[in-house]
């Protein structure tokens, strides 16, 4: 009887590892760039309606936030309905605040879109301020944020 | 004179950690990266109003006005109305090309018109806007297959022309500034 002789194959086994560091690195790269820190701490809560017909910003340095919702206060309660824009809160009594920074940054950036992150339980009549403040500044192109619901086509 | 006291180390930095401190860093930045883009409804607001110059006049037929009041009570052209029955009203009234007298002349001139109370909640305005816009990807989608496509979707259109389907069937929502209410 002949043994079969175990065929072992001329090549090295192993994985050349020298070269993963700078995989790692590039990685490391990608994720750096793409990563954005949250800017702004909330004073707002945000819990956005769900929507399905909607579309997607892809640019998103031309996106401005103004932020609406019930104040957050400490304890786990909510206050009023305030506006954000920022880190700061917009007197209720005077919006002009809103004009004049959209303004500027529609200066800066004409195709600037300002997003609208309202909480779903403010009412129409906020929203509406912002919008004739917004029309004045001539910042007309606008997103009213909501996310996905089941089954959301893009537009 | 002192005398040097031991021979020089070898003067490279240890390199075999590299990877791991590399690592690390990544780790780090996987965690905290957040790769959201925003969703949401997008829409070109009207410029300010000129007081020289009188809004475009609309005619009746050609204006389909939806009034939600603050509890969430849906009027069409003055007629109680669900929820469920706004997309199909859209439908029949951007589609009708002047067949019914009470309804638009041609889908380019139809407008839909959304109105609240300043009390109506955001989320119900969400909701008919959402509606409304369902309506007219519904028509979309019929326009780009009878184009022979799939659905709007996978409608390509020649790089740097206008859409065709988007002009023959504009979305023309007016978006009214809403009552004082109670």
């Amino acid at each position: 009887m002949s043994h079969f002789k175990k065929k072992q194959a001329s090549t090295s086994q192993e994985i050349p590892t020298t070269s993963m560091p700078d995989i790692i690195f590039i990685l490391l790269i990608f994720f750096m760039v793409v990563t954005v820190l949250r800017e702004v701490e909330l004073l707002v809560r945000q819990d956005l309606t769900r929507a399905e017909n909607i579309e997607r910003i892809e640019e998103k340095r031309l996106v401005s936030y103004i932020y609406v919702g019930p104040l957050i206060l400490p304890g786990g309660q909510y206050g009023d309905t305030r506006i954000q824009v920022d880190d700061a809160l917009v007197d209720p009594n005077d919006l002009t605040a809103i004009q004049n920074v959209m303004r500027q940054r529609r200066t800066d950036e004409p195709r600037l879109i300002v997003s609208l992150r309202v909480d779903y339980e403010s009412e129409m009549g906020i929203v509406s301020d912002i919008k004739q403040q917004l029309r004045f500044a001539d910042a007309l192109r606008i997103n009213y944020s909501t996310r996905r619901a089941e089954g959301a086509v893009e537009m | 004179m002192f005398k040097k006291k031991r021979g020089r180390e070898g003067a490279e930095i240890p390199s075999s950690s590299l990877a791991d401190i590399a690592f690390l860093l990544l780790v780090f930045f996987l965690v905290v990266t957040t790769i959201d883009v925003d969703t949401g409804i997008g829409l070109v607001l009207p410029p300010p109003p000129d007081p020289e110059q009188p809004p475009p006049e609309v005619r009746e037929r050609n204006m389909l006005k939806i009034l939600m009041n603050a509890q969430g009570g849906i009027l069409i052209n003055e007629e109680r109305a669900n929820l469920r029955d706004v997309q199909e009203r859209v439908i029949r009234f951007v589609t009708n090309r002047g067949v019914d007298p009470n309804l638009s002349d041609s889908p380019q001139q139809a407008v839909v018109s959304i109105k609240t109370d300043r009390q109506t909640e955001y989320e119900r305005y969400i909701e008919m806007l959402d509606e409304v816009r369902g309506a007219y990807r519904i028509i979309w989608d019929q326009e780009a297959r009878s184009r022979g496509f799939r659905d709007y979707a996978h409608y390509r259109t020649v790089e740097g022309e206008p859409n065709p389907v988007r002009r023959e069937f504009p979305m023309n929502i007016s978006l009214a500034e809403p009552d004082p209410g109670s």
